[in-house]
């Protein structure tokens, strides 16, 4: 059984095919060249390398959000049209849960950052022991909040570490350092940002419980309304 | 390559109209679906990018799945995949592009990527087969005014531009000014009717060191003046009559250049298009003088006004023909030239 992954939901782009216990190939680049011109190629060489026909997928599993709004609906429209070309169904996973796969068996808490801008991240609370277990679901808001959330959670059981990861790093590293108390750690290179194979594997496990949906339905969570909205909102 | 029989299945989403239709031979419509979103824009007063972007991402294969439906068509029989890669909204365009890329990857189809005013352009040859090139095009809508001389289906000549707003963009202004709301171009063509369009002398259209090139910024903000004026001395305007004056100005500005390039370049066949072009005094003013100059006027029908996938379809076509296709580093461009 294979699921195709895709990842764009921020400065990654990166797709990911895997069978079963297997990645048979990963693309992925962290790199300013739009996810536009590159994700697609990206699925073409590891289709054209590999040798697999896409009709032999069981599913399409994409990054659904939050993120770069513009990033999470290349992806989508990428999904999408894959689905209602191959008719196959899509599975919609959430990006800062996929994040979390980078850590495997540990007792930390896992804390992917991913920098929302407006002074804002979205991040999730996660413990990977030997299966994912989500302590707070995806959530758009300010980093004392989210180290807030950190404390009340550390008064009722007490945590041993914390292991940051993502593009909300490197803008949230010293400022964690200077007013944190809690244990924690930063992810190194190669485990701190998102990776398609992640969305594939959490698209697998949803694939066998049947979380999939029709490709017409697919759309991002935003996790956030538009500006216009806020603001006429607001007034 | 075959040349007849060819169908093309196009996609469209570069403002706020979300569509897709079925084409054969650039001229032969199969079906036409446009999910239109101007009531959620409208309580902003004119097109959220992010809310439109949104919107098309929602309604992409509904409408592509209607398109086949209406057509009575599947994947197999379609020979090429079509999409408006700008100009546009950057955000808007991305999700058809990215849409209609992984469409003719999936299916192992050609990409074509159409440029929306070609599409606007061409959207005249539907419904008039007798209509070759060249022709002089006027192009009016809210993002775009301009004159081109088609000398083929894959070659224009822009020959006339706007200086500063579009056309529909300074309707979309004024009618804001006035509390008509939007959009624009529909409100003030209705009120225009029940107005005396000679009531107020407003300044042309034109620039001075152009024959052909338009300014809107002027009257438009003659417009704003006068109605301001009038509301220091509390003095109570007409709408009606000044949206029929402001009309009056920028239709007999458009028509006479338009006239002008077909008389200096010598061609007979006038038409237009975008969404102004559905102005019904443009529409009867531009007939009247290209009867006068014994030109023939063409103009589609206000369903290929609009934004629409069908006129992306037509213009495919002719790339399809040129087997001018794309690869799937096809990106939106936002300003992409004509």
């Amino acid at each position: 059984m294979k699921i195709l992954g895709i990842e764009s939901a921020a400065l990654v782009a990166s797709v990911a095919i895997i069978d079963e216990n297997v990645t048979i190939a990963e693309y992925t680049t962290n790199f300013k060249k739009t996810h536009s011109e590159t994700l697609l190629p990206m699925l073409n060489e590891i289709v054209k390398m590999t040798g697999v026909n896409l009709k032999e997928l069981s599913a399409i599993a994409i990054s659904g959000g939050p993120g770069s709004f513009t990033g999470l609906r290349i992806g989508a429209a990428s999904a999408k049209g894959l689905g209602l070309a191959l008719d196959l169904p899509l599975i919609h996973v959430p990006t800062l849960d996929a994040m979390a796969l980078n850590i495997y068996s540990s007792d930390a808490l896992i804390v992917p950052i991913m920098d929302a801008r407006r002074n804002q991240v979205y991040t999730g609370i996660y413990k990977n022991d030997h299966h994912l277990e989500v302590v707070r679901e995806s959530m758009a808001v300010s980093i004392d909040e989210l180290l807030d959330i950190l404390r009340e959670i550390d008064r009722k059981e007490k945590i041993k570490n914390i292991v940051f990861l993502g593009d909300g790093v490197p803008v949230f590293r010293e400022y964690i350092d200077e007013n944190f108390e809690i244990a924690h750690d930063f992810a190194p290179a190669n485990l701190n940002r998102q990776r398609a194979s992640n969305i594939a594997m959490i698209g697998m496990e949803m694939f066998k419980e049947g979380k999939t949906m029709i490709s017409d339905d697919m759309r991002p969570e935003y996790l956030r309304k538009s500006q216009a909205e806020r603001e006429r909102n607001v007034d | 390559m075959k040349k007849s029989n060819v169908k093309i299945l196009a996609i469209e989403s570069s403002c706020d109209e979300t569509a897709a239709a079925v084409v054969e031979d650039g001229r032969k419509v199969l079906s036409n679906v446009i999910s239109s979103q101007i009531d959620l824009h409208t309580i902003y007063g004119g097109v959220v990018p992010e809310i439109a972007s949104r919107k098309h991402i929602e309604n992409i294969n509904f409408v592509i799945k209607d398109a086949l439906k209406e057509a009575n068509v599947t994947f197999d029989d379609i020979d090429a995949i079509a999409v408006t890669y700008g100009p546009g909204l950057v955000g808007a365009l991305l999700v058809g592009v990215g849409e209609a890329k992984a469409l003719a990857y999936g299916l192992n189809k050609p990409l074509i990527g159409v440029h929306h005013i070609k599409g606007h352009v061409l959207a005249n040859l539907i419904e008039h087969e007798e209509l070759e090139p060249p022709f002089v095009c006027l192009i009016v809508s809210g993002g775009h005014t301009e004159i081109a001389i088609v000398k083929d289906y894959n070659d224009f000549e822009i020959v006339a531009t706007t200086r500063d707003d579009a056309a529909g963009e300074a309707f979309d202004k004024v009618a804001r000014s006035v509390g008509l709301g939007y959009p624009g171009g529909p409100k003030i063509d209705k009120a225009a009717k029940l107005g005396d369009s000679h009531a107020i002398e407003f300044p042309k259209a034109r620039v001075n060191d152009s024959k052909y090139d338009f300014s809107f910024s002027g009257v438009k903000s003659a417009v704003l003046n006068y109605q301001n004026k009038a509301n220091m001395i509390g003095e109570k305007i007409n709408v009606n009559d000044l949206v029929a004056s402001f009309q009056r100005a920028v239709v007999e500005v458009l028509v006479e250049h338009t006239i002008t390039v077909a008389k200096d370049y010598n061609i007979k066949n006038v038409a237009m298009a975008g969404g102004v072009a559905s102005n019904t005094a443009l529409r009867s003013l531009m007939e009247e003088k290209c009867s006068e100059e014994g030109l023939k006027l063409h103009f589609p029908s206000p369903i290929y006004c609009t934004d629409n996938a069908a006129m992306i379809g037509v213009a495919a076509y002719f790339e399809y023909l040129n087997e001018n296709f794309k690869d799937l580093t096809l990106n939106a461009v936002p300003n992409l030239e004509l």
